[in-house]
C-alpha cells in the first residue's frame, strides 16, 4: 500500500513541476540556511570532553578590586593570581589539579638548514596530561616530581615534532626552546579540542600550543608569557618577583573532582582559604569562589558567540518564512486536485486514506528539500570557512548527527506545512466537486 | 475605488491572505533588523584609525641568539630602516591600531586609589612615533629624544611625559580638550604624567572596545626581547620596502626572527574579518529571503488568478477594462501587504528590543521601519505584477465557455 501511495505522490509531484520545484526549493533554502548556522552554533557549544566534562572544574577565587567586580554582574576573575595558584597547588584537596599559562619562545632546530621559528607553549603541571587526556603518539607526560624538581622536560605537539624530527620518535632527545635545552618526554598525536575549553580566556577556538613545559619553570626562568593578564591594583614592587607577588590574574586553574563530596570539600577549602587571606588584608570582596564544570564554564565565558546566535535565530525565522511559503503552495496545489479528491471520496475512499496519501506527498517533498538543503548547508559552511578563516575551520564540519538532524528537520517541517492543506483537501464535499465537473 | 469587493472576496478566502501577510511580516522583521545590523557594522568599519594606513607596515621581531643585545640592536635596526630610500620614518612600538592586542591602563586627574579613572590604550614610541604612525599633532609638541627612556618588561615606573588623543583629553577634562595641554594626570594611582601634546586621532588596538578613541603615547623604548616595528613609506613604495626591509634586516643580523611582516591594510582586513563575514552572511540571508517571499507571492497570486478565471472572464464580458482587472489584483496585494507590514513593524521593533537587551546593539533608527514598509510594498507589487498581467489577458469569451 505504501509503495502505491509513494507512486501516487510521485505522479502528483510530477504533474505540477513548477509548483513542486518551488516547494522543494523553499524547504531546501530554509533548511540550508538554518542548518548552516545551527551547525556552527552546535560546534561552538559542543562538549569537548563528553566522558569527563562533569569531573573537570575551572576554579575561580575572587581576589578582585573592592570597588568593581571583575565582570558584571559580580563575576569572579576567569584567571588566578600567582600567589593563589601556588597556595592551591600546595594544599587544595583535588585528585589532580593544574595551574597553567601560555608562553612563547623561539625554537632553534639542531638542523642548521631549518630556520628557527616562533612557537607558543603551555606551561603546566604534569597532571594536565591525565586530566585533559590529550592522545600521545610517543612517550608520556611528566610526573609531580619533575614539576617539583624543576626538570627541564617537554612534551611536543605532533606538528612541532614533525618540523623538528621529521615525525620520528623523539623521546629522549633534546630541543632548544627559548635558548634552553629541554628533554623530550612525550609527543602528542593530533589534538584539537573544540572549544579549547581549558583556556577560553586566550581564545576558545585557537589551536593548542606547540609545546608543553613544567609550570614552575615560568618563575624560575622568568619566561615571557603570551596570554592575557589583568590587574586591578598597581604593582609597585620591582622585577619579576614583584609581578609574581602582584594582584594580577594570568593563570588558568583546573581541578579534577570526580565525586560530589570531593567537589564540596574543594569549594569549602576555597572559601576557607579566602577567609584566611582576608585576615591578611587580601580578598577585599565578599566571598565569591566557585568551581565550574566544563559546560558551566563554556556558558559563563560566553564561548558561543552572540553574533552567531543572532544569525542562527534569524535563519530559523527564515525557515519559518519558507514553511509559510510551502503551506501556501501546498494549498494551491491540493486545491487543483479538488476534483480528483471529490471523485475518489464518492467512490468510497476514506478520509483517512486520502489524508495519508497526501501527507506522504508532503513528506516526499520534505525529503527532497532536505537532501538539497543538506548540499546548501555544506556549501554555506564552506562559505563561512572561507569568510572567517582559520579559527572556524573546526566549526564548519557537517557530522553524521547534523546530517540526520537536517533531513529530520526537513521532513518535520514539510509534514507540519502539509497538515493544514491536506486536512482542508480531505474535507472537500464530494457532491460539490462532482456537480461542477 | 473598489476596496469593498476586494475585502469581501478576501474574507471568503482568508487563509491564503493570512499566509502571505504573515510571511511579509516575518520577512520585514528579518530584513530590517539585518540591514540595521549591517549598517551598524559598516559604521564601525568606516571609522578612521588616525594613522597613515595606506603607506605603513609593521613587523614583529623576537631575539633568540645568545649574542642578541636588544639595547644596541633596536637602534641599529631603526637606523638601518630610516636611511632606506622611500622610507618616511620607523618606530619601535608595543602595538598599533587594529592589531587586537595591546596594553591598557587607567588615567585619573587626581592622585590616589579612589580617583575616578578613564581607561586608555598605551603605545610606547620614541621621538619618531608621530611621524612613523602619521598622526596629526593638534597642540603642544612631540617628545624630544632625551625624554625617551628604556623600559624593561617588569618595570613599575612610568615616563613623566605623555601625548594623548583629543578624545581622551576631552573625556578627562569635561569636554574641553584644549584644557588638557600642560596638565598633570596620574597613572597607576600615583605616577604623574605631564601632557605635552594632543593628537587629533589615533585608535586603540581593540576595535570592539567602546573607548577605542582613547590613546596615550609614552616616550619609551622597550626591552622585552621581542616587539614590533612600524614603518611608514612614501606612497607606492610600501610593497617593495616590505620585502627589502625583511631581507635587509636578516642579512644584517640573524640572531633575531623577523616575522609577520604585514601592511596595515592586511591588518585592517583581519581585524574586521568577522564584521565582513557577518555582513556577507546577513546579505545572503536578505537576498534569499526576498526571492523566496517574492516567489511565494507569485505562486499564490497565480493560483488565485487561475481559480478566478471565470469571474475575470465574466467581469471582462460585463465591460471591465484590462486595467480594471490589473488594478484589482494589484490593490488586493497592496491590502494584504499593508496588513503584513503593520504587523511587521511591531515585530521589527520587538526583535530590535530583544537584540538591544541581549547584545547591546544600538536602538533601531526610526526611519528603518517606514523604509522597510515601503520596500516590502514594492516587492509585493512587483511580485504580483506578472500574475496580474496574465489575469488581464484572460479573454471575456472564457466566461461563456464551460457554463
Amino acid at each position: 500500500m505504501l509503495s502505491y501511495y509513494l507512486r501516487l505522490a510521485l505522479l502528483s509531484i510530477k504533474r505540477n513541476p513548477i509548483l513542486s520545484t518551488l516547494m522543494v526549493a523553499a524547504i531546501a533554502v530554509g533548511i540550508g540556511a538554518s542548518m548552516t548556522t545551527i551547525t556552527v552554533n552546535y560546534a561552538m557549544g559542543s562538549d569537548p570532553v563528553p566522558h569527563k566534562s562533569d569531573e573537570l572544574f575551572a576554579v575561580q577565587v575572587d581576589s578582585w578590586d573592592p570597588n568593581n567586580p571583575f565582570r558584571e554582574p559580580n563575576i569572579a576573575p576567569d584567571q588566578m593570581t600567582y600567589m593563589d595558584a601556588m597556595a592551591l597547588m600546595k594544599s587544595a584537596p583535588a585528585k589532580r589539579q593544574t595551574a597553567m599559562t601560555k608562553t612563547f619562545a623561539v625554537i632553534e632546530p639542531e638542523d642548521r638548514d631549518v630556520r628557527p621559528f616562533e612557537t607558543t607553549g603551555r606551561a603546566t603541571y604534569g597532571d594536565f596530561f591525565q586530566m585533559f587526556e590529550p592522545p600521545f603518539l610517543y612517550g608520556n607526560g611528566w610526573s609531580r616530581e619533575s614539576d617539583d624538581n624543576l626538570e627541564m622536560v617537554t612534551v611536543l605537539s605532533r606538528e612541532t615534532n614533525e618540523k623538528l624530527f621529521g615525525g620520528d620518535n623523539s623521546v629522549g632527545k633534546f630541543v632548544r626552546i627559548g635558548g634552553r635545552n629541554y628533554k623530550v618526554v612525550g609527543v602528542l598525536d593530533h589534538y584539537r579540542p573544540v572549544p579549547k575549553y581549558y583556556d577560553v580566556t586566550n581564545g576558545p577556538f585557537r589551536d593548542p600550543e606547540d609545546y608543553y613545559i613544567p609550570f614552575n619553570l615560568v618563575a624560575a626562568f622568568e619566561l615571557s608569557r603570551a596570554g592575557n593578564t589583568n590587574c586591578w591594583k598597581p604593582n609597585n614592587e620591582e622585577g619579576f618577583q614583584g609581578f609574581l607577588n602582584s594582584e594580577c590574574v594570568w593563570i588558568q586553574f583546573w581541578a579534577e573532582l570526580p565525586t560530589k563530596s570531593e567537589q564540596e570539600d574543594y569549594l569549602a577549602f576555597l572559601n576557607n582559604y579566602a577567609n584566611q587571606q582576608k585576615e591578611l588584608g587580601r580578598f577585599p570582596r565578599p566571598l565569591n569562589n566557585h568551581i565550574q564544570s566544563v559546560m558551566q564554564w563554556m556558558e559563563l565565558q560566553g564561548v558561543v558567540d552572540d553574533g552567531a546566535q543572532v544569525v542562527m535565530w534569524l535563519s530559523i525565522m527564515f525557515l519559518l518564512v519558507c514553511l509559510l511559503n510551502t503551506i501556501g503552495l501546498l494549498l494551491t496545489k491540493f486545491s487543483t486536485k479538488a476534483g480528483e479528491i471529490g471523485l475518489r471520496r464518492a467512490l468510497g475512499a476514506s478520509k483517512r486514506t486520502l489524508f495519508l496519501q497526501h501527507i506522504i506527498e508532503s513528506a516526499m517533498i520534505g525529503v527532497a528539500g532536505g537532501c538539497v538543503g543538506l548540499f546548501l548547508a555544506w556549501g554555506g559552511l564552506q562559505g563561512i570557512g572561507a569568510l572567517f578563516g582559520n579559527e572556524v575551520q573546526h566549526l564548519v564540519r557537517l557530522d553524521v548527527t547534523m546530517m540526520f538532524t537536517a533531513i529530520l528537520l526537513a521532513i518535520v517541517s514539510a509534514l507540519l506545512a502539509g497538515i493544514y492543506p491536506t486536512w482542508r483537501a480531505c474535507n472537500i464535499q464530494p457532491a460539490v466537486q462532482l456537480k461542477t465537473q | 475605488m473598489q476596496i469593498r469587493p476586494i475585502l469581501s472576496a478576501l474574507s471568503r478566502n482568508k487563509t491564503g491572505a493570512i499566509l502571505i501577510a504573515l510571511q511579509i511580516a516575518l520577512t520585514m522583521t528579518i530584513i530590517v533588523n539585518s540591514v540595521f545590523m549591517i549598517q551598524d557594522r559598516r559604521g564601525q568599519m568606516d571609522r578612521a584609525s588616525g594613522i597613515d594606513e595606506a603607506n605603513t607596515f609593521i613587523y614583529s621581531y623576537s631575539g633568540f641568539a645568545e649574542d642578541f643585545n636588544e639595547k644596541t640592536q633596536i637602534p641599529e635596526d631603526l637606523n638601518y630602516i630610516r636611511q632606506l630610500p622611500g622610507v618616511v620614518d620607523a618606530v619601535q612600538t608595543n602595538s598599533a591600531p587594529l592589531t587586537g592586542g595591546g596594553w591598557s591602563m587607567g588615567l585619573a586627574t587626581e592622585q590616589g586609589a579612589d580617583a575616578d579613572g578613564v581607561g586608555t590604550a598605551i603605545y610606547f614610541v620614541d621621538s619618531h612615533g608621530l611621524d612613523a604612525f602619521g598622526v596629526n599633532l593638534l597642540a603642544g609638541r612631540n617628545f624630544t629624544p632625551d625624554e625617551v627612556i628604556w623600559r624593561e618588561r617588569s618595570e613599575t615606573k612610568w615616563p613623566g611625559q605623555g601625548i594623548i588623543t583629543k578624545e581622551l583629553a576631552s573625556d578627562m577634562f569635561d569636554g574641553d580638550w584644549q584644557a588638557a595641554l600642560g596638565k598633570t594626570v596620574f597613572i597607576a594611582e600615583t605616577h604623574p604624567i605631564n601632557i605635552v601634546g594632543i593628537v587629533e586621532k589615533m585608535q586603540a588596538p581593540w576595535n570592539g572596545w567602546n573607548g577605542i578613541e582613547r590613546t596615550l603615547l609614552f616616550p619609551s623604548q622597550l626591552l622585552f626581547g621581542s616587539g614590533r616595528v612600524m614603518v611608514r613609506t612614501e606612497p607606492g613604495e610600501r610593497d617593495r620596502l616590505m620585502r627589502e626591509v625583511e631581507e635587509g634586516l636578516v642579512a644584517n643580523y640573524d640572531g633575531r626572527l623577523i616575522r609577520r611582516v604585514q601592511s596595515m591594510e592586511e591588518i585592517r582586513e583581519n581585524s574586521y574579518r568577522n564584521h565582513n563575514g557577518m555582513n556577507t552572511i546577513l546579505t545572503t540571508l536578505i537576498v534569499c529571503l526576498t526571492v523566496i517571499t517574492a516567489l511565494g507571492i507569485v505562486g499564490l497570486a497565480s493560483f488565485s488568478v487561475n481559480r478566478r478565471k471565470k469571474q475575470i472572464g465574466t467581469r471582462r464580458a460585463l465591460g471591465a477594462r484590462k486595467i480594471d482587472i490589473m488594478r484589482y489584483f494589484m490593490l488586493e496585494n497592496f491590502l494584504i501587504t499593508s496588513f503584513g507590514v503593520i504587523v511587521g513593524a511591531g515585530m521589527t521593533i520587538g526583535l530590535n528590543m530583544l537584540l538591544v537587551n541581549a547584545l547591546d546593539l544600538p536602538k533601531l533608527d526610526w526611519y528603518y521601519v517606514p523604509a522597510g514598509m515601503v520596500v516590502l510594498w514594492l516587492i509585493g507589487q512587483l511580485a504580483v505584477y506578472g500574475p496580474a498581467k496574465k489575469a488581464c489577458q484572460i479573454s471575456p469569451a472564457l466566461a461563456t465557455r464551460s457554463v
